[in-house]
């Protein structure tokens, strides 16, 4: 336990940098450090063009991730809803602004970086929510009306995500937002119907599917029937997998994927190449490391004693740890292709950016985690 | 914080309910992993191995078909060709558009490459043309700079320096057919050239060699990154043949228009040392592409350039064949060599009368004068009274009537007719006249040249059973199969007595190099390089009555189609006998005028070339123009 005042709240710099967890930051380094060695491996032995541009981001993300760690909490909480407006803002405007990219995910070029609304939509959905949680009773929730706003908050981004059309982005808001609520404790059975009517539902929505999302799916229960399209990337990412055996292959001699028969081993398929260079090994390895990350996020949810800490913590931990379960999954042909990269290994700035100011409000949390707020919070006196 | 404590339990509860599901699930991930890792691993890494491992084949070169000292007869040329790469190129039409400024590209070509280009990967070379000469190669590879994406290449074509005189023996390669296709992966390869006819087909597994592969990683498109293993094959071994390339030459170009063939042998070894047939074809033809039109006119033309005469062609033997009857009758002891018969110029059996070829007749004969003059009485005569069954016993074994093992695709057996043969084959009795006819070579005998040239030789060399070869050994590695090992170089004795043969030769000696013999005209004056010989007129239809009345009799004033085929059959030197050849003239007319001077053109020439002869080995032998008749 740490002394400081409770009442006053305030803490000193040096102070908060004593209570970061350090061991959560370096996990987080320990991971991205294996990134950026697969990110070399797949350059055959370069660090150019991945492996050095993904330190640069990594590092400016752990830069920005104490930035966000130190800033107060509370100062989070104030400004969950307006950041959440913004974001909301950017992602309509992109709508007609933007221009499409890789995985049709919209961005704003702003000259000196490219701003993906639908990254910064991730991070204000978790707040706003834990906001919004943060100032009701566990008896509020439990009556539906209550649920209305944060659903509208939930299903507006969303929806306008799925229009650009970015299924997975719009799947992980959704499902992000299920573990708050969740946790926040929505009654059970509300999920139970929920449930019942997404089920009833997707008929409905498989028409408004894309045809090239209806193939993915398709091609996922049947990657045979594809072999030369879509089902190519599952078949050759099971055989590089599989090929790995318990060892591995070894550092940088990984077959399938230095021969290019492993597309996007930077990005989706970066695991594949783990698991082929590292073997069942190397694979289990970095999933037990994500599980420690994701039970740090979990315990420092349980040890914040405000609500809106421990919701912040859980949604963004729940956010990462969907992006890992659905990434493997994928690569393991348990899943359909849907173009999720796994955090911190794969290559990729905006999503890097992201997870960092994320695992800086967690660390926040933790830091600011003797703080007591009340549930109706008007800002630092 | 009553609230407080209530939603941190349940925020508790539920975050560890959210954690344990996340576990769960990471444990089933792990599960996955460890199922294809570790369960379905071999399958897998064997998918990864096909994936990155290419087997080329390296083919080797074909072997050479060579002649007994050493000149090639059949060897691998460079083909300079150009071919295009269309990922090198900025359009495959720009760069085709450019290369016909200074290269013609016919429009049916530029379809087939736009047609590949268009099938094939970007990085895969596709032909533009082949078989250029040096000039447009050259010039095209000066431009190469303007040119981007077209590569000049030099490639290998089986070529064969002398063209026509070694078509048949030495044959040609093609394509690979469906029905040729077994276990060796290199026919598969597309463009590779077997062997059809003569030597190329007969030898096609000593020539081809066997196949080295490189295996070779490849990436996902199937571009080569690099080699990891090689194998290398067997390069395909020579075949020497026994032929002397000069002589066949000479003896091709004597033949002339002829259609003909022609067969020198070694009498002791078997060698042999010319085997040609004319008119004939240039097989270097089927390696740049016949046209239909000169396909149709090599298969009509009446003279049959692409058979092989000396050994598909079958032909009555004429008077050539009394030499086995005369070995028939005195080994059989039926007649002495003083056996006299005096000819008219024609004899009586039965109802028909059978004529000798001299008007009025020789007078009285016994056997060598009889062989001397070729007197058509004496050897019905004789026939008569040998029989047929005898006449055949002696002519089989002279090497007549089955094929002679060459192996040469087309060989014929001939026919050496007896009496069962003619009841089985036309349910007709044998009848006495047809002795006679046999006797002089006619009705139904036939022969081949090659099978005329082995009956000379084996009276010759004093009646061994020689079997001709036409290559001694083939050099090759323990490994390969050797086919058919050459017959051994000591034959069998034949059941021939030497004093029948000693009457045949001189017989045969006084055809050539007596007055009145009918071959004296084409004598070797050369002391000691004398021959002997029998001539040979094949009647090819009788003359009729009719005609007779018409006083059309010459052969010379026949159709050239109904006239008489022309043979010759000879030995040499006489005093010490080496060498046999036999010569078939088409529709010659004539044994003595048509066949017997060519004959003597030849067998002068191969005596000539005979080392044993030549004292001073830097002295080569003197090419005369030959001298006609």
């Amino acid at each position: 336990m740490s002394d400081f005042s409770m009442r006053d709240g305030k803490m000193a710099l040096s102070q908060k940098l004593l209570e970061l967890n350090w061991l959560l930051v370096l996990v987080l380094c320990t991971v991205a450090g294996i990134g950026f060695a697969m990110l070399y491996s797949g350059s055959n032995g370069n660090l150019d063009p991945w492996a050095s541009r993904q330190m640069i981001r990594f590092g400016i993300g752990l830069g920005a991730m104490f930035v966000v760690a130190l800033i107060d909490i509370r100062i989070w909480l104030q400004f969950a809803y307006p950041i959440y407006f913004i974001a909301l803002v950017l992602l309509t405007s992109v709508e007609f602004v933007g221009t499409v990219g890789m995985g049709a995910q919209r961005w704003v070029d702003l000259g000196v970086f490219q701003l993906q609304p639908s990254e910064v939509m991730k991070i204000a959905l978790v707040l706003a929510l834990a906001r919004y949680f943060h100032a009701r009773n566990l008896e509020d929730i439990h009556s539906v009306r209550a649920l209305i706003i944060p659903v509208i908050m939930v299903i507006v981004p969303a929806g306008l995500v799925l229009m650009q059309p970015d299924l997975g982005t719009a799947l992980l808001l959704v499902m992000g937002s299920a573990m708050v609520f969740f946790t926040a404790g929505v009654r059970m059975r509300v999920f139970g119907i929920s449930l019942v009517a997404g089920l009833a539902a997707i008929p409905v929505g498989w028409q408004f599917l894309h045809a090239y999302q209806k193939k993915r799916v398709l091609v996922f229960l049947d990657p045979e029937s594809d072999p030369l399209g879509s089902g190519y990337h599952i078949m050759q990412s099971k055989i590089a997998l599989g090929s790995g055996g318990v060892f591995g292959k070894g550092f940088m001699e990984g077959t399938q994927s230095h021969l290019n028969f492993l597309p996007e081993m930077q990005t989706d398929f970066i695991f594949t190449m783990l698991a082929e260079e590292t073997g069942l090994v190397g694979g289990v390895g970095l999933l037990f490391l994500y599980a420690v990350i994701i039970a740090y996020g979990m315990g420092i949810g349980v040890q914040s004693r405000h609500h809106f800490g421990r919701l912040v913590a859980l949604g963004v931990t729940a956010t990462f740890s969907l992006y890992v379960i659905i990434n493997i999954a994928m690569v393991m042909g348990l899943l359909p292709v849907v173009g999720v990269p796994l955090p911190l290994v794969s290559y990729g700035g905006t999503a890097m950016m992201t997870l960092m100011i994320g695992f800086g409000l967690i660390l926040s949390v933790y830091i600011h985690r003797e703080l007591v707020i009340p549930k109706r919070y008007t800002g630092l006196n | 914080m009553e609230t407080e404590g209530n939603r941190y339990k349940m925020f508790s509860r539920r975050s560890a309910m959210l954690l344990g599901g996340k576990f769960s699930l990471f444990a089933l991930l792990a599960g996955r992993m460890y199922y294809l890792q570790v369960i379905e691993s071999d399958q897998y890494q064997m998918l990864a191995e096909e994936n990155r491992i290419s087997l080329r084949l390296l083919p080797p070169p074909r072997g050479r078909v060579i002649d007994r000292f050493g000149i090639e007869l059949a060897n691998n040329r460079q083909n300079y060709r150009v071919v295009l790469v269309p990922e090198q190129t900025q359009t495959v039409e720009g760069t085709l558009a450019s290369l016909e400024r200074i290269f013609k590209i016919e429009d049916h070509q530029r379809k087939r490459i736009l047609r590949e280009v268009g099938r094939k990967r970007a990085f895969v070379p596709v032909t533009v043309s082949e078989n250029l000469s040096w000039e447009q190669f050259a010039r095209i590879n000066v431009h190469t700079p303007d040119l981007p994406g077209i590569l000049p290449d030099v490639g290998e074509t089986r070529y064969y320096p002398y063209g026509a005189a070694f078509a048949h023996v030495v044959g040609y390669v093609g394509a690979v057919n469906e029905a040729e296709i077994n276990d060796d992966p290199m026919l598969q390869l597309p463009g590779f050239r077997i062997g059809k006819t003569g030597v190329e087909q007969v030898y096609e597994k000593e020539l081809r060699g066997v196949a080295g592969n490189s295996q070779i990683e490849v990436n996902a498109v199937g571009r080569a990154i690099r080699e990891l293993n090689r194998q290398d094959g067997q390069a395909g071994t020579d075949v020497e043949l026994t032929l002397d390339a000069e002589l066949q030459n000479f003896a091709t170009e004597r033949l002339g228009d002829e259609s003909g063939a022609a067969v020198v042998m070694d009498i002791f070894n078997g060698d042999i040392l010319a085997m040609c047939s004319t008119p004939a074809y240039d097989p270097n033809d089927f390696n740049i592409g016949l046209s239909a039109k000169d396909w149709g006119g090599l298969l009509s033309n009446p003279k049959t350039p692409l058979i092989n005469k000396a050994i598909t062609g079958q032909y009555p033997p004429g008077s050539t064949f009394k030499i086995a009857v005369a070995l028939a009758a005195l080994e059989s002891g039926v007649v002495q060599a003083d056996h006299k018969v005096t000819c008219y110029g024609k004899m009586r059996l039965g109802r028909h009368d059978f004529h000798c070829w001299k008007r009025y007749g020789h007078g009285e004969m016994d056997m060598i004068s009889a062989i001397a003059h070729s007197c058509d009485i004496y050897f019905y005569d004789i026939a008569r009274k040998v029989g047929i069954e005898k006449i055949g016993e002696y002519a089989r074994m002279l090497g007549m009537g089955s094929p002679l093992g060459l192996m040469l695709s087309g060989e014929k057996p001939g026919l050496i007719p007896t009496p069962e043969w003619k009841m089985a084959l036309q349910g007709v009795r044998w009848q006495t006249g047809e002795t006679l006819i046999a006797g002089i070579g006619q009705g139904f005998v036939l022969s081949t040249p090659l099978q005329l040239a082995v009956m000379t030789a084996r009276v010759a060399n004093g009646g061994y059973a020689v079997m001709p070869r036409l290559t001694r050994t083939v050099a090759a590695p323990e490994d390969l199969d050797l086919e058919d090992i050459p017959p051994a170089i000591n034959p069998d004795p034949l059941d021939i007595s030497a004093a029948s043969l000693a009457v045949v030769q001189e017989g045969m000696n006084r055809v050539s190099n007596h007055k009145r013999g009918t071959a004296f005209a084409a004598r070797i004056r050369e002391k000691g390089m004398e021959l002997a010989g029998k001539t040979g007129t094949a009647q090819v239809r009788r003359i009729s009555r009719a005609e007779r009345q018409d006083r059309v009799r010459k052969n010379e004033e026949k159709q050239w189609i109904e006239r008489d085929h022309a043979l010759f059959v000879a030995f040499a030197p006489v005093d010490a006998p080496r060498y046999a050849i036999s010569v078939l003239i088409e529709h010659g007319g004539s044994g003595s005028k048509a066949a017997a001077p060519i004959a003597r053109d030849i067998m002068h020439e191969t005596q000539k070339r005979d080392p044993s002869r030549r004292l001073n080995p830097s002295v080569k032998p003197s090419h005369d123009k030959p001298v006609k008749a």
